[in-house]
């Protein structure tokens, strides 16, 4: 097995370690060597620290040679850049966090550390998870491995693009309204966003608290599964993280579909939609229901308002979150301030990018008095009417077929204009994060430009081992991209 | 024109917790700036809350105290405003779910009593503190996060003195329900003030203005008084009040504008995704109740049955807890419960009052006033003893007993010694005695007087005034109580 290969997964690196074919340091080394060979071109990563990569490494062979053994003893997993990894910076992708550096680690980094994963760098991102394709970042614009005149998707971008173009072997991303799944899904990768509650946030940088989760981008459903099955449990620093036990997702994997019901929501296949991603999600659909699932059609009437309701909630949110970047406390102050307030307006209109104002702002629309109930309150209702969806189709169905994103990857640039388009595109993925259920991205083909679709499995909340399996038994069906 | 006068007050109240509201750092008082901090209380990016239930209880007590209504739901608000002391930016408050709603606080002004309502009590986290120096400004959050309980009284009182009392009152509440230090030095109670004034023909109540953070009851009191007269003024020379905030200048004595109401905050409220409600059960809620000490109302009416302590005694030692506590368990030791009162009501109030302590601090013990008690009822020693041995008590502490015998300050009560000295007085004091017999009656005191000041003070004065009485023969004018000396 070729350490370099962009195919090399987690548990194959794990079975190379543990047979002793190689080590931490010639895993590390390549690893460092492939980013040094094409993140020039990708702009995957806004930060690794190579030397810090390679102690980790030593330490991890001199307890493997100590007989010690982990999940992921010696193996390195790269880190959407709104993580907090002590020690490392964590700008999330904005100017206003440049110097800050993480005095601790996230609830996930600490429960990944314990199974002995190296933490290396860290990967680009929409300006505070703001975003769909990774333009937003204040540092650099990521481009699609697959084709570099494309976006990433977003906003983990960095996270699925070095995934995908050999420069991490897994990466952990965050989803707040398909954040993990699109960019999964434009670069050709995995990408699973948890339920509600499944891991725990503690520790990820908030956008919208009430709809954000951490979770992986892999190079295979089984990884998927095994990075799910280390970070998701309760954590007593999240409130909000669920305390219900986690099963073996990795055993349930290869239980086959027979006996699965999967619906397709009519509302999910809609007219403008790309036709060659239309046949992809079919084609796989079809590959499903061959291999023994039971499909048919459901409906999910409210989907045509989540979009309006995801920005309104979503903002409000953010709007609290990011109030506590005012250049007090840490990262970045505008100089020249006369008073604290002048120095709050020139810190967070010099730090913020225009995305993130703009979210700003409408959020603080839509919480101010006199509007709250029209905003705010009303989005909550449909909130309610979207979850309400979901489970009624769950009441018939294991999950949920559908594509993740209407279109494949488009060009840099060609949605910057106009963030409403941007908006537009999140359709199939904001209402899993409104309904707080879990969806995975699955490569399902690619269109004749040769950018690769996504085949998103919905699933009911915490049972991402339904999804899971179907996920597994699809892509074993077909060969790899 | 008379005035009409309605005030209203939101008392923020430090909670007596190790930990903070929302991490685990300690909350201790006076330590060097920013050393009691955390990513969590400092707002750092990712971190994010979790309950502190040591603080819900002592909320949910506090009501329960107050005779409130506990809400079995309740939740948590994000209450944004920009200000360099909130880590966040937002404060985690409670907006349209408090704790507890209801109660009412019972008041005396004048000897005239009243009940304040109270309309809701909410958890919230306490802010940084601004320092401002010559050339800069800082921030020491120690303070932020801890947790900071607000209770928000109905418009219901109508003088500074009645708010004063209210004051007084609640103080004494939270200290009974040991729910908060109630250190006013520490900032551990701190006050907004609500009030305004109307012709006494006038029906609607006139525009308000609020004091903000007031940090001493005097001055609650003080900013009050010149609010009203100032509003007053404003109406008399045929002005308007604005509705605004103020702020309470203690050195000069005024009240000043901060905002009017064009620009108040617009807080934005909406629930802290971070945190799950807050659900109490019936029957969790009734084991807090089942743990709530004995209110001063209830204990004065007890005492007055069980140690037949005057309504004023009683009352008196059942307004602080602490003071009360030390009555209760003395007088359960002592002979007499009215001698434990009596000693407790004088010399032990005056002594704190000039020495400026709290019952804390001294290092009397419940038992050796017990004690003290008991030899005094037993004539050990005489009341002027027992005031120097009180002293030495409440200073150093130790057993009444022993300071007797190491100091030699017992009474002589060996009939034989006392009359020894009653013969010696009787014989270098001839004319006294003459005196006597013939019906000066005073003669005898002296002539006890001087008995007291041969035995230094130890002789038993009622056994030597016996004696006397038997040398000199019969005369009930001569019979002497204590205290001749």
């Amino acid at each position: 097995m070729d350490l370099s290969s962009a195919h090399l997964t987690l548990h194959e690196a794990v079975q190379l370690l543990d047979a002793g074919h190689c080590s931490s340091r010639e895993l590390v080394a390549s690893l460092l060597a492939a980013i040094k060979a094409h993140d020039g071109r990708i702009n995957a990563y806004l930060y690794v620290d190579e030397e810090a990569a390679m102690a980790q490494a030593e330490v991890a062979d001199a307890r493997r040679a100590r007989g010690e053994r982990g999940g992921l003893l010696g193996i390195p997993i790269a880190v959407k850049d709104n993580l907090n990894v002590k020690g490392q910076p964590c700008t999330c992708g904005s100017k206003i966090l440049q110097g800050y550096v993480s005095p601790y680690d996230a609830g996930v980094i600490a429960r990944l550390r314990e199974e002995g994963a190296i933490f290396f760098g860290r990967t680009n991102m929409d300006e505070f998870a703001m975003g769909s394709s990774t333009e937003n970042s204040a540092f650099k614009v990521t481009h699609n491995p697959r084709h570099p005149d494309y976006v990433p998707g977003g906003s983990s971008g960095g996270s699925a693009a070095a995934v995908a173009g050999g420069e991490a072997l897994a990466a952990l991303g965050s989803d707040t309204g398909g954040s993990i799944r699109q960019p999964a899904a434009f670069c050709g990768c995995v990408g699973l966003k948890p339920s509600y509650g499944r891991v725990s946030r503690y520790g990820l940088t908030a956008y919208a608290s009430s709809l954000d989760q951490i979770g992986p981008l892999t190079r295979d459903v089984k990884d998927a599964a095994l990075l799910l099955g280390m970070i998701a449990g309760h954590d007593v620093k999240d409130s909000t993280s669920l305390n219900v036990p986690v099963p073996d997702y990795c055993a349930t994997l290869t239980e086959g579909l027979r006996g699965m019901r999967i619906g397709l929501p009519k509302e999910y296949f809609v007219a403008g939609m790309d036709a060659e991603v239309e046949a992809s999600v079919r084609q796989a659909v079809e590959v499903c229901r061959q291999l023994g699932a039971e499909v048919k059609e459901v409906t999910l009437p409210y989907t045509s308002y989540a979009i309006a309701a995801y920005y309104i909630i979503a903002t409000a949110e953010a709007s609290t979150n990011l109030a506590r970047f005012d250049g007090v406390r840490y990262g970045f102050r505008a100089q020249g301030g006369t008073d604290p307030i002048d120095m709050y307006s020139r810190t967070r209109a010099e730090g913020f990018g225009a995305e993130v104002k703009r979210r700003i702002i409408l959020g603080t629309y839509v919480l101010s008095s006199g509007y709250y109930d029209a905003y705010y309150l009303s989005a909550q209702k449909l909130r309610t009417l979207i979850r309400r969806d979901f489970t009624t189709a769950f009441e018939t169905c294991d999950a949920l077929l559908a594509p993740v994103s209407p279109t494949p990857a488009y060009r840099l640039g060609e949605k910057n204009a106009d963030p409403l388009q941007m908006y537009l595109g999140d359709i199939f993925t904001v209402p899993v994060n409104l309904a707080g259920i879990c969806g995975l991205s699955v490569p399902c083909g690619a269109t004749r430009a040769g950018l690769p679709v996504g085949l998103q499995i919905m699933g009911p909340a915490c049972r991402e081992e339904n999804v899971l399996r179907i996920g597994f038994a699809y892509e074993r069906s077909r060969p790899r991209i | 024109m008379t005035y009409l006068t309605t005030i209203g007050l939101e008392v923020h109240v430090q909670l007596r917790t190790k930990s903070k509201m929302f991490c685990g750092c300690a909350t201790h008082f006076g330590d060097a700036p920013n050393t009691r901090v955390c990513p969590v209380c400092l707002g750092f990016p990712g971190v994010m809350p979790t309950m502190n239930e040591e603080a819900i209880r002592l909320t949910v007590m506090t009501g329960l105290m107050i005779g409130s209504q506990i809400s079995h739901y309740s939740k948590f608000d994000r209450k944004s405003y920009f200000y360099p002391d909130m880590p966040k930016n937002y404060q985690i408050s409670q907006y349209d779910k408090p704790l507890c709603i209801g109660g009412g606080v019972d008041i005396e002004v004048n000897g005239v009593f009243k009940r304040v309502g109270v309309t809701r009590i909410h958890l919230e986290e306490d802010v940084g503190k601004s320092m401002h120096f010559k050339s800069a400004s800082g921030v020491d959050f120690n303070r932020a996060g801890v947790p900071l309980m607000e209770i928000v009284s109905e418009p219901d009182m109508v003088s500074p003195e009645e708010a004063f009392n209210y004051l007084i009152a609640l103080r004494r509440i939270l200290l009974y329900a040991n729910v908060s230090d109630g250190n006013l030095e520490e900032g551990n109670i701190r006050c907004d003030v609500n009030v305004s004034v109307r012709p006494e023909d006038q029906a609607k109540l006139g525009t308000k203005a609020e004091i903000k953070n007031l940090n001493t009851f005097k001055g609650a009191l003080n900013a009050l008084k010149y609010e009203i007269l100032r509003q007053v003024q404003v109406l008399e020379q045929g002005g308007r009040v604005v509705q605004e905030t103020r702020r309470w200048d203690a050195d000069t004595g005024v009240t000043l504008s901060m905002r009017s109401k064009e620009d108040a905050h617009d807080y934005r409220y909406f629930s802290e995704p971070d945190l799950l409600p807050v659900c109490l059960s019936v029957a969790q809620v009734d084991q807090w109740r089942s743990e709530l000490p004995e209110l001063p109302g209830e204990r004065r009416v007890r005492w007055m049955k069980e140690y037949s302590l005057s309504e004023y005694d009683a009352g008196v030692l059942a307004a602080d807890r602490e003071i009360g506590d030390f009555f209760e368990a003395a007088a359960r030791l002592a002979v007499s419960a009215k001698a434990v009162s009596n000693w407790v009501m004088t010399e032990m109030l005056r002594l704190l009052a000039e020495k400026e302590l709290s019952i804390r601090d001294v290092r009397i013990t419940p038992w050796a006033l017990a004690e003290l008690v008991a030899l005094t009822e037993q004539r050990v020693v005489n009341s002027n003893t027992a005031k120097e041995i009180f002293a030495e008590l409440f200073e150093k502490g130790g057993d009444p007993a022993v300071i007797v015998q190491s100091r030699g300050l017992g009474q002589v009560s060996d009939a034989t010694a006392v009359e020894a000295m009653v013969d010696r007085a009787m014989a270098e004091n001839p004319k006294s005695v003459q005196d006597f017999r013939s019906g000066k009656a005073a003669a005898a005191k002296f002539l006890i007087g001087q008995v007291m000041r041969l035995s230094r003070g130890k002789a038993d004065p009622q056994l030597a005034a016996k004696i006397l009485e038997s040398r000199l023969g019969a005369s009930p004018d001569a019979r002497q109580g204590e205290d001749v000396s």
